[in-house]
């Protein structure tokens, strides 16, 4: 009888244990050996020796890169996040339109998305080549003069910028769905009021769906403080280390000046940021996100 | 609501520049993969191949060892996908149909995994797989997914809290055990569900490249996305072998992707409410 007993009580923790194995063998784990790392001095070859805060302290007084990368990460993250937000919910009003085709649209805008960021970047490398990239010869077709994207310093970062951008489907579909989940009666009772379709944009549409940009804007901040593989493989941080970001940065001194302390010291610090940075989100969302009960009944009651 | 012709014209012209930014680079890569060298750097640009030359992927395909990337590639996507739907919709069903004690903590850390950037776990990670002697296999990119990720338990345990809470007491009173009501009862149920973690981690670990770039050394290990990526270093100036990896590339996971797209659409909108 107590051994069923303790059957019964270990079932639940059975059905969780392989996560929580996981979670211990290779988050838990490494994230602690990061944080004692970063008080090391830790080549990948040869002894390592416990520095304090020296890791810390160079990173803050004598690296300038680590200003440099942060900075340039700052401002791609403040325009790729608003940007891509703006596109992905711009393509959501599109593809919500009662008109035939659209979910054509919906599948074409996503594909991107779906595609490696590989494949993305040797597009792309290709596509914005300075000599004889065809978006400079549509360009020069209305009479412009395209930049050399990829080699100038001043264009290489826009480049990124529109690469990027190309992977906003996922953020979209976020949108469609929640769009989609709005009860038709709300805008039916505004038309009948009088209400243009900017009015009722403004007022029904933006004001549910900003539980749903909240999502979106941590997720994209998050993604964007972390990208790499594009700048990796579009730019390679160049030209003139124009967009040396931060993820590279901390690559860069892991894999290849190996010298792991210092980057596990740069990459706490990018998790630090990236925690204040989602706790200020979350703390200015009361006083933007809507989250009306009422109409949250309202939409499951209709689904079901 | 009725449009005004006027309102639908804009609107199709909208979605027409918008479908020029997604999808015209793709054809127009495709168009030049049967281009010859000198075609595919000629300015200005043209958008049809002058002559289609098929050999190209042929040829392309025996530059490198594709064949053997696309393997690592396939193995790989298999045995994540396969572990990832078990462990997790395991873990799932723990956390959805269960009482029982520190539950709310562990999610609450689950949750928060989510937030970790792979920058501050990448380093110690590669320290320890290299004491497991795991470098230079697939090992690294393979088992620690046979564990589940927190994402997509979250998936599964946001459906399987819909389940009215009396559903599982049928079986119990007939005296199948706690797996019997998991096996065959939850994970018919939890499909849809199955199908969505399936195609998004599939999706993820075919596209991988810095965990491959971090953990592979040998060409013979290489993943098709990092064979594709080292391409340049071998043949810096041939433009068309690489393109034409690319489309090869790009083709499962969109052929995927229209398959599964209903289960995509439908799992996005589950995991938001």
């Amino acid at each position: 009888m107590k051994k069923k007993q303790l059957i019964k009580k270990a079932t639940p923790y059975l059905f969780i244990s392989p996560w929580v194995i996981g979670f211990l063998l290779f988050t838990a784990g490494p994230l602690l050996l990061s944080l004692i790392m970063s008080f090391f001095n830790w080549p990948i070859i040869g002894d390592s020796s416990f520095i304090g805060m020296g890791n810390y302290v160079e990173m803050f007084t004598q690296d300038s890169q680590f200003w440099k990368s942060m900075v340039l990460t700052l401002k791609y993250a403040a325009i790729f996040v608003p940007l891509n937000l703006g596109i992905a919910l711009f393509l959501a009003m599109l593809i919500t339109q009662p008109i035939r085709g659209v979910k054509v649209f919906r599948t074409i805008f996503y594909l991107p998305a779906v595609v490696s960021g590989v494949a993305i970047s040797i597009l792309w490398k290709w596509i914005l080549n300075g000599d004889y990239g065809i978006l400079n010869y549509l360009l020069s077709l209305i009479g412009i003069e395209g930049p050399k994207w990829l080699v100038d310093p001043a264009w290489a970062l826009f480049a990124v910028i529109l690469a990027s951008a190309f992977g906003v489907g996922t953020m979209m579909l976020i949108f469609y769905t929640d769009i989609k989940n709005i009860p038709i009666e709300l805008y039916e009772a505004a038309s009948l009021d009088g209400a243009s379709p900017a009015r009722q944009f403004f007022s029904i549409t933006l004001p549910i769906i900003t539980p749903t940009i909240l999502f979106n804007v941590i997720t994209s901040m998050v993604s964007a403080f972390q990208q790499l593989t594009l700048v990796m493989l579009l730019t390679g941080g160049g030209p003139l280390k124009s967009t040396y970001f931060y993820g590279m940065f901390v690559y860069d001194n892991a894999f290849k000046h190996r010298r792991l302390g210092y980057a596990s010291a740069n990459a706490w610090i990018m998790f630090i940021i990236i925690l204040l940075l989602t706790s200020l989100v979350f703390k200015s969302s009361s006083a933007w996100v809507y989250y009306g009960t009422e109409v949250k009944t309202a939409k499951g009651g209709k689904k079901k | 609501m009725k449009m005004s012709k006027k309102t639908k014209t804009v609107l199709y012209i909208l979605l027409g520049i918008m479908t020029l930014y997604f999808l015209a680079p793709f054809i127009y890569m495709f168009f030049s993969t049967f281009k010859t060298e000198a075609e595919a750097v000629a300015y200005p640009p043209r958008f049809f191949p002058e002559k289609w030359l098929w050999t190209n992927y042929v040829d392309a395909w025996r530059s490198q060892e594709f064949g053997t990337f696309l393997w690592n590639s396939i193995i790989v996507t298999v045995c994540t996908t396969a572990g990832q739907i078990i462990a997790c919709s395991l873990t799932a069903y723990g956390f959805a149909r269960y009482q029982f004690k520190g539950k709310n903590v562990i999610f609450i850390i689950l949750l928060s995994t989510m937030m970790i950037p792979w920058d501050v776990t990448m380093i110690p990670q590669y320290m320890e797989f290299q004491m497991l002697n795991w470098i230079n296999t697939l090992k690294p990119l393979i088992i620690p997914a046979l564990f589940g990720s927190a994402y997509y338990v979250f998936l599964m345990r946001q459906f399987l809290m819909g389940v009215p809470k009396d559903f599982e007491e049928a079986a119990r009173i007939d005296g199948a055990n706690a797996f019997q009501i998991y096996y065959k009862i939850f994970l018919p149920i939890l499909k849809p569900q199955l199908i969505l973690v399936g195609v998004l981690n599939m999706l993820t670990v075919w596209n991988d490249y810095l965990g491959p770039l971090i953990f592979l050394q040998d060409r013979s290990k290489f993943t098709l996305a990092l064979g594709l990526a080292s391409f340049k270093g071998v043949h810096n100036t041939q433009i068309i072998p690489m393109l034409c990896i690319t489309v090869v590339m790009i083709i499962p996971p969109i052929l995927v992707f229209i398959f599964a797209q209903k289960y995509i659409v439908e799992g996005t909108s589950g995991a938001i409410k």
